[in-house]
């Protein structure tokens, strides 16, 4: 059974089912294909950056605040180049900021652990640390394939995460080996946010299409040195990964969590509010 | 130590004033290891801290809007201008390290109230036409206020200044162009543009350039006195170059034409060219005003120092694992990674 109210989506929601409505039933065309991807690709980018976001002015030092701050807007910039593409390849012209901005909550596609809401400075380092080590991965692998576009971005996203990475490693390592009560947290951030990685790895029909066409990698293979890489940041902390007994999903799907409303309201409050308006 | 302590010490400060006064009058630079009077070491301390500390309120009006910002470009610009900000808060508090303080208790001080930040922020961020206002017009106010201190006498604040500058000049440009998009685009974005300026545009005249410190400034014999000899004893140390109301004028002669090419009012009916004096005129600053703006006792004045307190209250967990963490590395070989 699913034990906890975390997991807004359990087994029994429907699941890719709504995901191949979406992209249509029978086999759509490749760019239907990739534009579903690159949606959630972005999304999870705009939804990160979005959360990191809130922490600017409340970091724990001024320098924090800096690194956060630069992580949201590297963040915000692979949103931009992916919703762009996205936009392009679904046939509906739309732009970046249609699709920032004026989406309904439900055809946002991030995976439930970008917007985890809050928690406190441990939880952002566990979700940092779970994000970069995956993504850093992915778009290394983006970095090989066919389009030549999507290979630039993800090579550049890839450099860029990478220090993103780097930031989430000396964070675990400092709040796990720092004082009894920073590795409590850290341990505590652990728990919170990692029955959530599982959903960035999960692979659809969808997903399945595209990988099998050999247009975009598919993130599932490149699970296992993920694990190992977390693994070996995290012992060197003093800690260890969680192993939940169960695992959220439906962000892919549109299935969100009750705080996910709030943010997007957040989000595109001043865009909603002028309608015809440019900026 | 006492200056009378013995008359070899005496003949050696003097000396050493000698010299710096000497520096000063030839427009040479202070560095840290030099001998320096207490009286401009402790102004320096206030000043430098006090731009810290503004830089690093100032995030909190514009940090409100990042979450809402209407388009991506404009929250990429805003994102990077608030991480500029805190880049700039913290050169300067490098600059005021040099002055043999810590940067930990400067904070504490803001935290406490006995430091202050500018009261330019103590005003809100009301909606999203505040963030170009703030950075067009505060922004705007502070490069005036801060070009002639990329000269200013003490040499790591000035060379912080020149880093500093370089960016509050693209932050003017960028919430200029801001307003103008606002400007070009729905009535509704037009009003809300030209109701930030009104808001704005006070702080950035009054508060950005402090009281005024001549009488041509309209200051009278009351506000003006005080005001004055601090400015004089600033420019005596070449820490200022000018008063207050010279660089008030340079913002008001800058920010007429550009409100006029965004199509915008000031809200000051006073502004009009005068031929004579080859600049604007405008309503002089009622400092009476604005002192109430300056007091603690407002719901900004408290809820930027509050914000601030709960951020350093809630990182602190976070301050002293880093410092364990730091600590316990210096023994640690593994710590390389
Ligand atoms: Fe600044
Ligand atoms: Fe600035």
């Amino acid at each position: 059974m699913t034990t906890t109210s975390d997991a807004p989506a359990n087994p029994t929601t429907p699941g890719p089912a709504v995901v191949a409505a979406v992209g249509g039933g029978t086999a759509p065309a490749p760019d239907a294909d990739l534009a579903v991807h690159l949606l959630r690709l972005g999304d999870d980018a705009l939804v990160l950056g979005q959360r990191l976001c809130q922490w600017i002015t409340r970091a724990p030092t001024v320098e924090e605040d800096l690194a956060l701050s630069n992580i949201a807007l590297d963040l915000i910039g692979h949103a931009r180049v992916l919703l762009d593409r996205a936009g392009r390849l679904d046939g509906t012209g739309r732009t970046e900021d249609d699709l920032a901005f004026t989406r309904p909550e439900r055809e946002f596609t991030n995976a439930l652990l970008t917007e985890l809401p809050g928690g406190d400075f441990a939880v952002t380092v566990a979700r940092q640390l779970a994000y970069t080590h995956y993504a850093v991965l992915y778009y290394e692998a983006l970095a090989g394939c066919a389009d030549a576009e999507l290979a630039a971005f993800g090579a550049r996203a890839a450099k860029e995460v990478a220090f993103h990475r780097l930031h989430a490693d000396r964070w675990i390592l400092r709040l796990g080996r720092g004082t009894p009560k920073s590795a409590r947290r850290m341990r505590l951030g652990l728990e919170r946010v990692w029955p959530y990685t599982g959903e960035l790895f999960d692979e659809d029909d969808v997903m399945r299409r595209l990988a099998a066409s050999g247009t975009v990698p598919s993130p599932a293979p490149l699970r296992p040195a993920w694990e190992r890489r977390v693994t070996e940041v995290v012992a060197r902390a003093g800690l260890t990964v969680p192993a939940p007994s169960w695992s959220a999903r439906g962000g892919r799907d549109g299935l969100h969590t009750e705080e996910f409303g709030p943010l997007i309201a957040e989000l595109q409050s001043v865009h909603r509010q002028f309608p015809g308006g440019t900026w | 130590m006492s200056a009378s302590a013995t008359p070899a010490a005496s003949a050696e400060q003097d000396e050493a004033l000698a010299h710096f006064d000497a520096l000063i009058a030839e427009g040479g630079t202070i560095e840290p290891r030099d001998w320096m009077p207490d009286g401009y070491r402790r102004m320096l301390i206030r000043q430098i801290a006090q731009h810290a500390h503004s830089e690093i309120i100032g995030m909190q009006p514009e940090g409100a809007w990042l979450t809402r910002a209407p388009s991506l470009h404009r929250k990429s610009v805003l994102i990077a201008k608030v991480q500029d900000e805190a880049g700039h808060g913290l050169y300067l508090y490098s600059a005021a390290e040099t002055l043999g303080v810590d940067r930990a208790d400067l904070l504490d001080a803001l935290h406490r109230g006995q430091q202050r930040a500018s009261a330019t922020f103590n005003h809100p961020a009301l909606t999203w036409a505040d963030t170009g206002a703030i950075a067009w017009l505060t922004d705007g106010a502070a490069v005036i206020n801060q070009a002639p201190l990329c000269r200013t006498s003490y040499g790591p604040y000035a060379r912080a200044m020149r880093r500093v500058c370089q960016e509050e000049a693209f932050h003017v440009r960028q919430g200029y162009d801001l307003m103008r998009a606002l400007c070009e685009g729905t009535p509704e974005q037009k009003a809300m543009a030209q109701d930030a300026v009104n808001r704005w545009w006070l702080p950035a005249v009054a508060l950005m350039f402090g009281p005024p410190d001549t009488a041509a400034g309209g200051a009278d014999a009351r506000t003006a006195a005080p005001g004055a000899a601090v400015s004089r004893r600033a420019m005596a140390w070449g820490i200022k170059r000018h008063t207050n109301d010279e660089l008030r004028q340079r913002f008001v002669d800058q920010c007429v034409p550009q409100a006029e090419r965004l199509g915008l009012t000031l809200p000051d009916r006073a502004i009009r060219w005068n031929e004579e004096r080859g600049h604007y005129d405008f309503t002089p600053v009622d400092w009476d005003v604005y002192r109430q703006a300056l007091g603690d006792e407002t719901h900004w004045a408290r809820q930027r120092i509050a914000h601030r307190r709960t951020a350093h209250e809630d990182g602190a967990w976070v301050r002293e694992a880093a410092a364990a963490y730091a600590a316990r590395a210096d023994t640690a070989p593994e710590e390389t990674a």
